[in-house]
């Protein structure tokens, strides 16, 4: 096994790499997009809900996959040309975001109503309630939950090897074909994936514990 | 708890026991293959099931069609005499060696390259096929032959060997590897690439069902197919190569080149008649 980790090195630390990066990303914009949709999803409007409804209903129930393949060879036919790393962090992106928007609304209204109230009579607008009184507290709340999501986020993230979008999952299926040493392949895979998800899962149970 | 700790001892102890005593029967792999197949009359071949002109099955009679298909029947009818049946089991790239080695099916007659990696887990006959790597490109396309690859994106599938010899002839051309022909030809036809590579007979299937599309440049690699059999059966591998050689000598073999092969755009059949 180390020998196959030696000889593949530089593939698997290209494919590291750009697992890596997709997962920041994805990870940075689905956070933004999911708590937007969230709001959406709690505003007193219905039109906002009901677009905050059907984003979050689209992309949480069509797989992952389907979303991806889309993006690599629809889009680029009719609109524009863009590469499977691109496709495949889009695709997760959104469909992430679909999860975190249920999640963080999930925090929204666990907050005890009264708080978003209390703002309101004291002058504040919506916004400015959200901003600072609710999401603060809604966050903490659903810090474990969100974890989950991180977590997800990466290892979902072996759906580019389909797209040829040269992450791990990529990297490891074509060493995999080349040397036939199979097992000890996905082996080092894995262990490259553990590489960074073991970090986030501490890292938020840290902030678990931080902030509860 | 302590009762219920003895009665999983004694299902595990049992499930042994019964897994040694089957190992006591001779395993199917290793059975004589030629013997077994003259009694029953017939012989299994594990084929591909998805590609045009070689292997296809037909999804309106369910009947397996295509070139290694008709060779199949040919040779079984020389080892086995004129009622001798084919039987085709269906197989993938992945799937073909572990059901070969089993012994769910007797040969492998599947677009298989005959590779040293592979002789070390099983034998080959006689090559029947002179396949080698081909170009698929758009009509009207730029690329004329595989030099003009360099700066282009090419696209095939995980697993093939082509990917290597692409690296080698042409190295500044960026691969993408997708999960099989098919994705690869849609991420072509997507714009993804500029090109597809692979075997020949593989991209002159896609060519037939895909008319804006032929291929260029001929062939810059050799890569004998074989028929795959099991280590240790060399009376049914003698049987094969002798009926093999039949076909060809009595015409069978160009017959059907011409019946598949005759009419693919951008295809030279007559490079792969045998005289």
């Amino acid at each position: 096994m180390i020998k196959l980790l030696v000889d593949n090195w530089s593939s698997f630390i290209s494919g590291f790499g750009w697992t890596v990066l997709s997962s920041i990303v994805a990870l940075f914009f689905s956070l933004i997009i999911g708590s937007l949709f969230a709001i959406l999803e709690v505003m007193p409007s219905k039109v906002a809900r009901v677009i905050g409804n059907v984003y979050v209903e689209i992309f949480r129930n069509i797989p992952l996959l389907v979303i991806t393949m889309f993006f690599y060879l629809v889009i680029p036919l009719y609109v524009v040309k863009i590469n499977g790393f691109t496709a495949g962090t889009i695709g997760l992106t959104i469909y992430t975001s679909a999860f975190i928007a249920e999640t963080v609304r999930s925090g929204i209204n666990s907050v005890d109503i009264g708080q978003m109230e209390a703002s309101r009579a004291q002058g504040m607008t919506f916004w400015q309630a959200m901003r600072y009184i609710v999401l603060p507290q809604a966050f903490k709340l659903v810090i474990p939950p969100l974890g989950n999501q991180f977590i997800n986020l990466v290892k979902n993230s072996s759906v580019l090897a389909f797209v040829a979008g040269f992450d791990l999952m990529y990297q490891g299926n074509a060493i995999a074909s080349t040397t036939f040493e199979t097992v000890n392949t996905y082996i080092v895979v894995g262990l490259f994936y553990l590489v960074i998800t073991l970090p986030i899962s501490y890292y938020m149970q840290h902030l678990e514990r931080k902030l509860a | 708890m302590k009762k219920f700790k003895y009665v999983t001892l004694l299902i595990t102890s049992l499930l042994l026991v019964l897994t040694l005593a089957g190992c006591g029967s001779q395993p199917l792999s290793s059975q004589n293959i030629l013997e077994n197949d003259k009694k029953s009359n017939t012989i299994t071949w594990g084929v591909k099931a998805d590609q045009k002109l070689i292997g296809l099955i037909d999804v309106k009679d369910g009947q397996e069609k295509g070139f290694e298909i008709d060779l199949a029947k040919a040779i079984t009818k020389k080892v086995l005499g004129k009622d001798g049946k084919a039987k085709f089991v269906t197989v993938t790239s992945q799937s073909r060696i572990p059901l070969l080695k089993n012994g769910n099916i007797d040969a492998i007659i599947a677009t298989m390259s005959i590779l040293p990696d592979r002789k070390k887990v099983i034998d080959f006959s006689d090559s029947y096929f002179d396949a080698g790597q081909s170009i698929l490109v758009k009509k009207g396309s730029s690329i004329k032959s595989v030099k003009d690859l360099n700066g282009k994106t090419v696209t095939s599938a995980v697993g093939s060997n082509s990917v290597d010899n692409i690296q080698k002839i042409a190295p500044k051309a960026r691969v993408l590897q997708l999960p099989d022909f098919a994705q690869a030809l849609t991420a072509l036809k997507s714009g993804q690439g500029e090109a597809m590579t692979t075997d020949n007979v593989i991209l002159a299937g896609l060519a037939v069902e895909n008319p804006g599309y032929k291929l260029v440049g001929g062939t810059f690699t050799t890569e004998p197919y074989g028929i795959g059999i099991n280590k240790g059966q060399g009376d049914f591998k003698k049987a094969i190569n002798k009926g093999l050689k039949e076909v060809i000598e009595d015409g069978t073999y160009n017959k059907l080149i011409m019946k598949w092969f005759g009419n693919v755009p951008g295809f030279d059949y007559k490079e792969v008649l045998r005289k």
